[in-house]
């Protein structure tokens, strides 16, 4: 998969940050100098766009960059910028859940949620939920209860399935209903996803 | 989506200078972008008001219950403050949208939200909402419409929080330019669209809600949000209701009822209010409390469905409150 992360090591921002506590501890006018430089003229906050700009983003660890105009949506910069498919657009309006991803280890929709505006926060998405060859126990166990049939609401439902049990170990039916109440599947899989879940969550105490 | 510019503010003040006619605020973004994508609102620059700090608290003091406009509708659904004594607004936030949605969608924005009537929400139909000469629910598919104060734009009010809010006599703190501030109480701040045809509330341009303030009902008083939707998963509700109760044994001392999906406000029974206050609440009481609260009702051709529905929940909602007490 092609990164093209240009924000490693150390940024204009954040060097003149970094400066600016040094020189605040030498001297408060030398620091002031250095915020002045920061926010640079004119004066006030920055505004960006319309145009395309560099937007960094921190994607399953890794930092990724792409220039996009502000209207882009984080699903469209994952997978037209970044090229990681995984994460599917279905409705494109919050409605389905088949984008979901997570943002600082919360499922949100990712067609709601502007890439600019995703900036600084830890996104996961289905793509970095195995550890290398190693699936998560909730992709083991729906391929083992087979919870998915035409799949394009799966790196959705797996994400947010995924996400209940980082956060509840000992989930109940209900616990996963209620997980998976915004994630539409046309297919029906709901059943076996529940099953799916559930023995995910016994796999993980196990 | 048409493109536009982004600032990001860092405080109040800034967000105001960053302001213009032709933008817009943007918290969780939940209903602004999909106002975009629809081709309902074409803001030329966007205001991002989410990073402002401190705008997420919820704290009880001095017999009132302040909420930050920034809070989402999962933080409010999960704070055991919230459940302690306003429940109503609790099971509001839990029972809204999906999950994904409560995640990022905020008190404020939800507040503010347009409403969901799928004439206004499609750019093919130039409705008086957007200025334009006809109600197209009024002889159109009108299952999900109002059933009070229907005739010039037959809009349900989006919020269930609202009504929950409502039900509790929330006020709200709007932040000006300049800092100046005013108090209003939420009932009053959501308008009908005989005061303003084009908006569902009196903000002004500029204004920020800064602080949502509800107060702490007596200790023993009973608050009850109840949502009925086509279907038990992710579902906008056809009949809601949010209640505020107290009780003198099985006598009701005071009540305030709030049916949501049936106006474009959260409409206040206050007919059913007044039915059974002083009452000893029973099945015959309650139900005839929710008789008084539809007996106002001009529902539309097809959503007439919606009088029995409410009659059945009012009167559930109310021998509910009644077992609680």
């Amino acid at each position: 998969m092609s990164t093209s992360s240009s924000n490693r090591g150390i940024s204009r921002r954040g060097f003149l940050k970094g400066a600016g506590v040094t020189a605040a501890g030498a001297a408060i006018g030398e620091s002031a100098v250095v915020a002045f430089a920061e926010e640079s003229a004119p004066k006030g906050p920055k505004i960006v766009g319309p145009k395309p700009l560099s937007v960094s983003l921190k994607v399953n660890g890794a930092e990724k960059s792409a220039a996009i105009e502000p209207r882009t949506t984080l699903a469209e910069a994952l997978r037209v910028n970044l090229d990681m498919t995984g994460t599917k657009i279905v409705c494109d309006r919050g409605a389905c859940s088949a984008c979901t991803v997570w943002i600082d280890g919360t499922p949100v929709n990712s067609c709601m949620t502007l890439a600019i505006d995703a900036q600084g926060k830890d996104i996961r998405t289905i793509e970095g939920l195995a550890m290398g060859d190693t699936l998560h126990p909730v992709q083991e166990q729906f391929i083992e209860h087979d919870a998915m049939q035409c799949g394009f609401c799966t790196p959705g439902m797996i994400m947010s399935c995924a996400a209940l049990l980082e956060h509840n170990k000992n989930p109940s039916l209900d616990d996963v209903k209620t997980a998976t109440s915004g994630n539409l599947c046309r297919c029906g899989t709901y059943p076996k996803v529940f099953d799916a879940t559930l023995a995910a969550a016994k796999m993980m105490k196990a | 989506m048409n493109n536009f510019e982004w600032a990001d503010a860092k405080s109040i003040d800034e967000a105001q200078s960053l302001m213009t006619d032709a933008s817009a605020y943007k918290a969780g973004g939940v209903d602004l972008l999909d106002l975009m994508k629809e081709h309902i609102a074409a803001p030329k620059r966007i205001v991002n008001i989410r990073n402002l700090q401190g705008f997420d608290q919820i704290k009880e003091d001095g017999g009132v219950l302040h909420l930050g406009p920034l809070l989402t509708l999962a933080q409010i659904a999960d704070d055991k403050t919230i459940r302690s004594k306003w429940s109503a607004i609790a099971d509001a936030a839990a029972n809204a949208a999906t999950p994904q949605i409560r995640n990022m969608a905020t008190l404020g924005g939800n507040l503010l939200q347009r409403p969901r009537c799928w004439y206004f929400r499609n750019e093919l139909f130039p409705c008086r909402k957007k200025g334009g000469e006809i109600c197209y629910a009024q002889q159109g598919e009108n299952q999900y419409h109002a059933i009070f104060n229907n005739q010039l734009c037959a809009i349900v009010h989006p919020s269930a929080l609202a009504c929950a809010l409502v039900a509790h006599g929330a006020k709200l703190e709007l932040s000006g330019a300049k800092n100046q501030k005013r108090e209003v109480l939420l009932e009053e701040f959501l308008t009908l669209p005989s005061v303003d045809l084009h908006r569902e509330n009196s903000i002004q341009s500029g204004e920020l809600i800064t602080d949502i303030r509800v107060p702490t009902p007596r200790a023993d008083a009973k608050s009850i949000y109840i949502k009925q939707g086509e279907k038990e998963s992710f579902d906008w509700p056809i009949a809601e209701i949010a209640m505020v109760l107290t009780m003198d044994g099985e006598t009701c001392k005071s009540a305030s009822i709030v049916l949501g999906a049936a106006a474009p406000v959260p409409h206040r029974a206050t007919e059913a209010e007044q039915a059974i206050t002083g009452k000893k609440v029973d099945e015959q009481s309650a139900g005839a409390a929710a008789k008084a609260a539809l007996a106002t009702a001009t529902p539309l051709a097809l959503n007439g469905y919606k009088l029995a529905l409410f009659e059945n929940l009012l009167t559930r909602t109310l021998l509910q409150a009644k077992g609680n007490a």
